[in-house]
């Protein structure tokens, strides 16, 4: 094989997953299908689609960069308080209050990246917790911008002046979401796909070998977590936005936990893992605390316990095989 | 000013006794339980349930909450946690997660969402003064059992055969196993031993932090952890000073600048992490 034959095979192989798949297009049009279809769960929906967002940064941290992190709220937190904040002062804008929240979160996500550079998986654990506690305790004692306990209320004009997302709109609420989450979504797919998104994989991957083929690890990892930051930070204002309030549970360690929980039952890695398993939390939360509101967290927990111990690559094995399968017998072929 | 730091000493020996088993598993053996205060939780219900159902005297239910915590413990070990000695620290985190996400709602379904009171007897209530120091009987008492659990834990360790054969496993699990000692008998003991006193401490603490309730295992996880954390991986001498550091600062903060509560611990624990990464007692090239 010639060296020119073996680099435009190289070059296919990176390609291959570029294009956009049929059962790609199928899925978010289904979404919007499901939105106009059932009006009366917009909020649901628009729940599952934020929660999505959020699991979908912690798998640009998680996924791909390989890093534990247990705080992701932190940055949803900023994003939810800083969206808050902005509409408070006045700039009622949606969007243009989106784009500054993803920003100031995405910033905050560039400033503690630093501290993740060293020590092992558990001091990244620790480090992620606390800087999310911190935040939180800030949020509780700076009531003056925060309301501390008592939370913010925003209120927000049309989405470009023509949409109004409040309680109203929820079908609007949820469609600006879905926006938002595909235009983050499709941005996130091409990263992925870009030198900078295979290089992150192969750090992941290997690191020593990756440091020998000169990729720096640490302008990566730095970059990457900004990058999630301001995704997590996306979401954190939408819910802000879309619900109209902002309340101190945002930096919760439960919010770390339930978004890694999503993540995993998804299967982190392939970016639509944080939104299947964002739709299965929610759908199976709203479900169960229906039925026992006292005792729903069990029936989170025991599943969890069940995939640990059976083998979370072994499921996921199984269940890629027989939807790979399912795939190719109506003729959309395999990976 | 010395009543505040003799109070945050007590509390800081609690926190150790609560927090030394998850150093041993966490600092030494390398694995992420974040369900530790599961096993207080249930000391803590053990102590309660005798002492308000049966009428048990306080002293009695205290041994009663650790074996009740160490045999739960062992339970586990033996079933479930074993087989994730050797998992990526992303699967002990979920394993871990999803035994807190069960153990809430069944506490919660046989005991109520209310907390259980254990009510200190007579003798170990009030306090008194010396040198203008106020000093509370119980804590005077929490202080004497767990300076002395942790002074006797450190003799175990250091003293006797088991504690050389853990440190070894711990060291290096193969070579130890390969040099004939029963590696996992000797883990589901110390698991048993952590469990026990986080039981132990569990009961103990229930006096002063309210009650024991449902939501005990999340609301002291992070205390735990940054005991651990700021501790290192060197045992009972390093968890000992994290607790009672975060113990005294913990209580001096919220009596000093009430305003940012529990700012100031995690505010520590991140310094700890940026500046020694590995806690401040580590033992170099882990």
């Amino acid at each position: 094989m010639s060296a020119g034959v073996a680099a435009g095979a190289v070059a296919a192989h990176l390609n291959r997953g570029a294009r956009w798949r049929p059962i790609e297009f199928v899925f978010w049009l289904a979404i919007v299908a499901l939105i106009f279809v059932i009006p009366s769960r917009a909020l649901l929906i628009n729940e599952i689609l934020l929660a999505g967002l959020f699991a979908l940064s912690l798998d640009l941290v998680l996924g791909y960069a390989g890093i534990v992190s247990l705080g992701q709220a932190a940055f949803f937190g900023a994003g939810a308080y800083s969206a808050g904040i902005i509409a408070n002062a006045g700039l009622a804008d949606p969007l243009a209050g989106l784009v500054i929240a993803s920003l100031i979160a995405g910033a905050l996500g560039l400033v503690t990246a630093p501290l993740l550079l060293r020590g092992s998986d558990l001091t990244r654990l620790m480090v992620t917790l606390g800087v999310a506690l911190l935040l939180g305790e800030l949020a509780n004692s700076n009531s003056w911008a925060t309301g501390g306990a008592d939370g913010l209320s925003i209120a927000l004009k049309p989405v470009l002046g023509l949409f109004p997302i409040d309680f109203r709109g929820q079908r609007n609420a949820a469609l600006y979401s879905l926006t938002v989450l595909f235009v983050l979504f499709a941005l996130a797919r091409r990263l992925m796909q870009s030198p900078f998104g295979l290089s992150v994989r192969a750090l992941k991957e290997n690191r020593l070998r990756s440091g020998a083929l000169g990729i720096s690890a640490t302008t990566r990892f730095i970059a990457i977590y900004g990058i999630a930051a301001a995704y997590a930070g996306a979401s954190g204002a939408l819910v802000a936005q879309t619900t109209g309030l902002v309340s101190l549970d945002v930096f919760d360690f439960h919010r770390s936990a339930d978004v890694m929980l999503m993540l995993i039952i998804g299967g982190a890695g392939y970016l639509y893992g944080g939104l299947i398993g964002a739709a299965f939390f929610i759908a199976l939360k709203d479900g169960v605390s229906s039925a026992t509101p006292e005792y729903w967290e069990f029936w989170i927990g025991l599943p969890l316990v069940v995939l640990v111990l059976l083998g979370r690559e072994r499921i996921r094995a199984a269940v890629v095989n027989v939807f790979m399968r399912g795939a190719s017998l109506v003729g959309w072929g395999g990976r | 000013m010395l009543t505040i730091l003799f109070d945050g000493v007590a509390y800081g020996m609690l926190l150790f006794v609560l927090a030394c088993g998850l150093s041993v598993t966490l600092g030494l053996m390398n694995f992420v339980n974040l369900a530790h205060g599961a096993f207080a939780m249930a000391g803590g219900y053990a102590a309660a349930i005798l002492m308000n159902r049966y009428g048990v005297p306080f002293l009695a239910t205290l041994p009663a909450a650790f074996a009740f915590a160490a045999v739960l413990g062992v339970a586990l070990e033996r079933t479930l946690y074993r087989r994730l000695y050797g998992a990526s620290h992303l699967d002990q985190v979920l394993f871990t997660i999803g035994l807190v996400f069960m153990a809430m709602p069944i506490a919660n379904y046989f005991l109520g969402d209310q907390p259980q009171a254990v009510r200190v007897p007579g003798f170990l209530s009030g306090r008194f003064e010396i040198a203008g120091v106020g000093i509370g009987v119980y804590r005077l008492f929490i202080i004497a059992i767990c300076g002395a659990i942790a002074g006797a834990l450190q003799a175990f360790l250091i003293g006797t055969r088991f504690g050389a054969q853990l440190r070894a496993a711990v060291d290096d699990r193969r070579v130890a196993s390969g040099l004939g000692i029963d590696v996992d008998r000797l883990f589901a003991i110390t698991f048993a031993i952590g469990s026990g006193l986080a039981g132990l401490g569990g009961a103990l603490a229930a006096d002063v932090v309210g009650g024991i309730d449902p939501s005990f295992p999340v609301k002291f996880m992070v205390s735990f952890l940054i005991v651990v954390a700021i501790g290192g991986s060197n045992g009972i001498v390093g968890a000992l000073t994290g607790a009672l550091l975060l113990g005294i600062l913990d209580v001096a903060g919220k009596y000093y600048v009430p305003s940012i509560g529990a700012f100031i611990i995690y505010a520590v624990m991140v310094a700890t992490l940026i500046l020694r990464p590995q806690g401040l007692f580590s033992r170099g090239g882990r």
